[in-house]
């Protein structure tokens, strides 16, 4: 696709729009920072974006506090309320702070690396998970049914005539990835899913070939064609993944221990892939478990802790090392994450130590590219909840929709996606030539034959040399089996994995050399 | 289409005496094209042809998945009314509850014996977990044992629309109730199967119905009572946010007895206020007080007075048994009239799922093969197609075999007990993908590794019992094995939804002939093999042709599909 017209696109920021940065009100005028973007990161074709679905509804009052709010959130949130003195401060604003269990994003706030976008929502919420969430994936308006994703019609635009050509030499890559086994509603096209779906990006399958005989026409041959383009997509991207897998090695040392975090796990991959080459533009994560209508403090009732805590500090703890290991890979230019969720929740607490279905929430941009800040103003909690137990809306999602497709993606008319006009917020700033880091990566090999293994299978590594630990993992991501561990030289070593008394099943082959993880999925059968 | 199932029935029958090589192998008529995609008739009962195609779509969405003898047996009832009347005869009889098959090194139930039931114990939150598990296990064997009828299926399909986890309650016995509500019910009331979910103690861990009390009511189950379980949002005109309130309002007061799972009210913590509904409801006030079951009951009625939720139940039935896309003409000439039979018959479920099954819609051949498989199809479906025996020797064989059973569903995004959240599996309500949800290249991958698994390995349990596919068992139950044509036939007949093209049987030929072109290359190895069932080399030579057979045919896009 020709992609040289987005170059006269003018940038025209939201006129008036006012926002801080730490501390400093500011006119958002960013005229000049799409053309300048442009010299960043090669130019937009090789920008990434990451989208974080926190799945349930996210209590935004308890996540980005507003501090200058408390005398009236004291009276309807009760136990839920997040002591003063604990919440976490942030350079430049006096009104604001963090969840206390966030502290590596206030952080990463402090370092100028996030842009917070206040009270997005859309009109006229619907409370339902589904209904909303299918709302916030189609970008519909809450009264339409839009049965195909946002990311998925700009994808369309971006690759025409998807699956048909696809994968080429020109565009070998996956179009999306999401981490995990299902596919969101955002990567769905008009036609065709435009993404695929991983959970173990080394992993590789070889389907049978088929005799593909033209489908007929009927509801036998729509599913056997949908099927047939699945197989026939996954096998040939599956191929360039495990590609990139093997060559992208992570650097951070900042993540959890796999299994801990399931977000952390899934951005590892996405760096990973990242650094490995992959071309992907979208990659979608997900952590599931904001739905607190109970247990999101826990029953002791103290409001430092329990499920939403929890959340918190696995989101802030993953994108603090994901966004380290960026950096460390020389590719924190092109890679900006957004974190989402369907809606914020009640003001007032519930007799459950938790919080119902709300409306307006904030939502978080970050990365080096992004406009250090806070866009929009406090929530005004009310004095009475008799009239809406609601925070309402400031930013239309679309808004920061439109932004990224037209700030990051390069996309003239965001409309052209989205359906309607929205304005463009100040999210991202201009950002001069980044100097280059791109460190020697350490390599490995893994291999266990055989797979699935009865009795042993044996394990050989290829290593630069350095501090080796190998061991194996059940499916809870508990060690069943320490293997091996200590210095080894650079080379191939040999170890042997013993069944033992494991029960059959899947285990996962943890390496971890010099700090750096592969695993391989094994059967014990 | 008619044409081309007798004609497979007259190749069936062929005498199994004669020179093998020269049996004359008449390639039987493949229709072009299927018929146009229009739907032919309502509710109509079906009076069309009968066949075994016909038995085994039957088979295929009522159960999860037939062997040979079940198309068989239904097939010899000798038409489709008489099949679906036996498909219905459900088994009267509660099934021994399932026992302690999990003691281990780990955990040691100090209140249940081994191999005793512990559904009558009290909580043990340490063995909670083994309990979940013996639980889950012992209803995926119903799945895998039960005969041919449709009880398990449609107890998956109350699962589905009364969506629980196990992580809330986290108890084995609320577990245990739970499916035995949706057990007795499945065929029966469907308004008194939502009353008693109302109060079923699992339900209410689950959407927070413990916690909601008069002065911090808790709207969880009040909206999906409404929203997911009985009128649904298809219509723009529905329930409203006051609705919601209100309804959680009649709701609130219930309890139970963390260590039993016992529920009781608490006439402390219910609202006695009048409860005021909206337009929707005709602006009915459910009269509070302290009977709050009355006003449960009030609820339930007042909210089944609303034709919507015949017509919402209708669709989901027809999205879990037919297809997902409901156009007018579906609308009207099968959902509007499968909810009339519904309210006729106060929301008994019996005649409505029978009416849907035994109609000339159901049996329209432009609804076969057109349902992806769930993850429970599927790999339900390999054990049932295959005659696949799960049941070791021990309870610990059992525990573990089904276990594993469980970690693949899990894999492929559906794992019995634990749909994702309240709304079930995005397979059946989220548009426009719905079953294709279902497929990715993550999920397709690992059905393959799964039948692949059961081709050339194992499941295998600690103390060496194995369950795999018998290949040659499989193959010896038909008239012809030794015939390549005839015998790929009769395995296309149980494996996949729709014929196969002469080019396509080439290809599996080829592969029972390892590239040969002889025919009677296969017909040697088998007689061979019958001859000698003892020689190794004999048995391997048939063995691993067929072992390859089948990889190829699981491994193909049309053995999603049903």
């Amino acid at each position: 696709m020709e992609r040289r017209s987005f170059l006269y696109h003018s940038c025209a920021a939201a006129a008036g729009a006012s926002f801080t940065l730490k501390g400093m009100p500011l006119n958002t005028a960013p005229q000049k920072s799409f053309l300048d973007a442009l010299s960043f990161g090669g130019n937009s074709d090789n920008r990434v974006l990451v989208l974080i679905e926190l799945n349930g509804g996210n209590d935004g009052i308890n996540t980005f506090i507003p501090l200058d709010q408390y005398s009236n959130l004291s009276k309807f949130r009760r136990n839920l309320l997040i002591p003063e003195r604990n919440v976490l401060r942030l350079q430049g604003t006096q009104a604001n702070g963090l969840h206390p269990s966030m502290a590596p994003f206030q952080k990463m706030y402090n370092d100028g690396l996030v842009s917070v976008v206040q009270n997005v929502g859309y009109p006229e919420q619907d409370y339902s998970h589904f209904r909303s969430s299918d709302i916030w994936m189609s970008a519909s308006d809450a009264d339409v049914n839009i049965e195909n994703g946002w990311a998925g019609r700009y994808l369309e635009q971006r690759y025409p005539g998807f699956p048909t050509g696809y994968p080429s030499d020109a565009n070998p890559d996956p179009l999306a990835i999401q981490l995990g086994a299902v596919m969101s509603l955002a990567l769905v096209g008009s036609q065709w899913p435009m993404g695929m779906a991983i959970t173990d990006p080394k992993a590789y399958y070889e389907f049978v070939n088929s005799v593909v005989e033209p489908a007929p026409d009927s509801p036998f041959g729509d599913e056997l064609e949908y099927i047939r383009l699945v197989t026939q997509q996954a096998q040939q991207y599956f191929k360039s993944v495990k590609g990139a897998a093997e060559k992208g090695r992570n650097q951070s040392t900042l993540y959890p221990p796999d299994d801990k975090n399931y977000l952390a796990d899934q951005l590892k991959i996405v760096a990973q892939l990242i650094k490995g080459g992959l071309k992907t533009p979208i990659y979608i994560c997900t952590l599931h478990g904001f739905d607190t209508h109970s247990g999101q403090i826990n029953s002791s009732g103290n409001p430092l802790e329990g499920d939403h805590a929890d959340l918190l500090r696995m989101l802030s703890e993953a994108i603090y090392a994901f966004q380290d290991d960026l950096k460390l890979m020389g590719i924190d230019d092109k890679v900006v994450g957004m974190t989402f969720s369907e809606f914020g929740r009640t003001i007032g607490s519930n007799g459950s130590f938790g919080t119902d279905h709300g409306a307006a929430a904030p939502l978080f941009v970050f990365g080096k590219a992004v406009n250090p800040g806070i866009i929009g103003k406090n929530p005004q909690v009310p004095t009475d909840l008799s009239e809406s137990d609601d925070l309402p809306m400031e930013h239309d999602f679309r808004a920061i929709y439109t932004t990224i497709l037209k700030d990051w993606f390069g996309l003239e008319q965001p409309a052209s996606i989205l359906g309607q006009k929205f304005p463009i917020l100040p999210i991202f700033k201009s950002i001069s030539t980044p100097t280059r880091d791109i460190r020697t990566v350490e390599q490995f090999e893994l291999n266990a034959r055989p797979n699935p293994f009865r009795e042993s299978s044996n394990i050989s590594l290829r290593i630069n040399g350095g501090q080796v630990s190998v061991r194996l993992l059940d499916g809870f991501g508990r060690v069943v089996q320490n293997v091996a561990e200590g210095y080894y030289a650079a080379g191939t070593h040999q170890f042997v994995l013993q069944r033992q008394d494991l029960p059959m099943g899947q285990y996962y082959c943890q390496v971890n050399v010099n700090g750096t993880i592969g695993v391989q999925k094994v059967v014990a059968m | 289409m008619a044409e081309f199932s007798s004609s497979r029935r007259t190749f069936l029958q062929l005498p199994t005496e004669g020179s093998l090589v020269e049996t004359p192998y008449i390639e039987p008529e493949i229709p072009t094209a299927l018929p146009p995609f229009t739907l032919q008739g309502g509710l109509t009962p079906y009076a069309g042809m009968w066949g075994r195609e016909q038995a085994a779509h039957l088979l295929r969405r009522a159960t999860f998945g037939s062997s040979q003898a079940q198309i068989d047996q239904l097939y010899n009832l000798g038409n489709a009314q008489k099949a679906v009347d036996s498909i219905l005869n459900v088994p009267k009889t509660e099934p021994a509850p399932p026992v302690n098959n999990y003691n281990n090194d780990e955990f040691t139930d100090p209140d249940v014996p081994f191999g005793k039931t512990w559904v009558n114990a009290k909580r043990n939150n340490e063995g909670e977990f083994f309990r979940i598990t013996s639980w889950r296990s012992w209803w995926m064997e119903r799945m895998v044992t039960s005969e041919a009828n449709i009880l398990e299926k449609l107890i998956l399909f109350w699962h589905n629309h009364f969506a629980t986890r196990t992580d809330i309650s986290f108890s084995g016995q609320a577990c245990y109730k739970h499916y035995m509500i949706l057990r007795k019910h499945a065929l029966g009331d469907f308004k008194q199967l939502v009353y008693d979910v109302t109060l079923d103690p699992h339900m209410l861990f689950f959407l927070n119905g413990l916690y909601n009390e008069v002065n911090a009511p808790d709207e969880n189950y009040a909206r999906e009572l409404q929203e997911l379980f009985t009128i649904g949002k298809d219509n723009p005109e529905h329930y409203t946010e006051a609705d919601v309130v209100a309804a959680a309002k009649v709701l609130t007061g219930w309890r139970l007895e963390y260590q039993t799972n016992k529920v009781f009210l608490n006439p402390r913590l219910h609202d006695q206020t009048d409860k005021q509904f909206s337009a929707f409801y005709n602006n009915r006030v459910i009269k509070g007080g302290a009977d709050a079951e009355r006003e449960v009951r009030e609820l339930i009625d007042m909210i089944f007075q609303k034709d919507e939720v015949s017509l919402y139940i209708s669709r989901k039935l027809y999205r879990f048994f037919v297809y997902y896309q409901i156009d007018e003409q579906v609308e009207k000439n099968v959902i509007q009239p499968l909810a009339e039979i519904l309210r006729q018959n106060k929301y008994q479920i019996l005649p409505a799922i029978s009416a849907l099954l035994r109609s000339e819609h159901f049996f329209d051949a432009v609804n076969k093969g057109c349902f992806i498989k769930t993850p429970l199809d599927l790999v339900i479906g390999v054990l049932r197609n295959f005659n696949v025996h799960i049941n070791g020797p021990t309870l610990y064989d059992q525990y573990q075999i089904l276990t594993s059973l469980g970690w693949t569903c899990n894999d492929l995004q559906m794992l019995p007990g634990d749909p994702p959240n309240v709304a079930g599996w995005p397979a059946f309500r989220q548009a426009p993908k719905y079953y294709r949800n279902w497929i990715n290249s993550d999920t397709l991958r690992n059905r393959n590794i799964y039948s692949d698994v059961m081709t050339y390995w194992r499941y295998e349990t600690e103390s060496g019992y194995r369950v795999f596919i018998d290949h040659i068992a499989f193959v010896a139950q038909f008239p012809r094995p030794d015939d390549p044509n005839l015998l790929i036939d009769s395995i296309l007949q149980v494996l996949m939804p729709m014929p196969f093209s002469t080019a396509k049987k080439q290809v599996l030929k080829s592969i029972l002939l390892s590239g040969q072109a002889q025919d009677y290359y296969w017909t040697v190895a088998w007689k061979n093999y019958t001859a000698n069932p003892g020689d190794k080399a004999a048995r391997d030579t048939v063995w691993y042709r067929l072992a390859a057979l089948h990889k190829y045919l699981m491994g193909q896009p049309e053995y999603q599909l049903i």
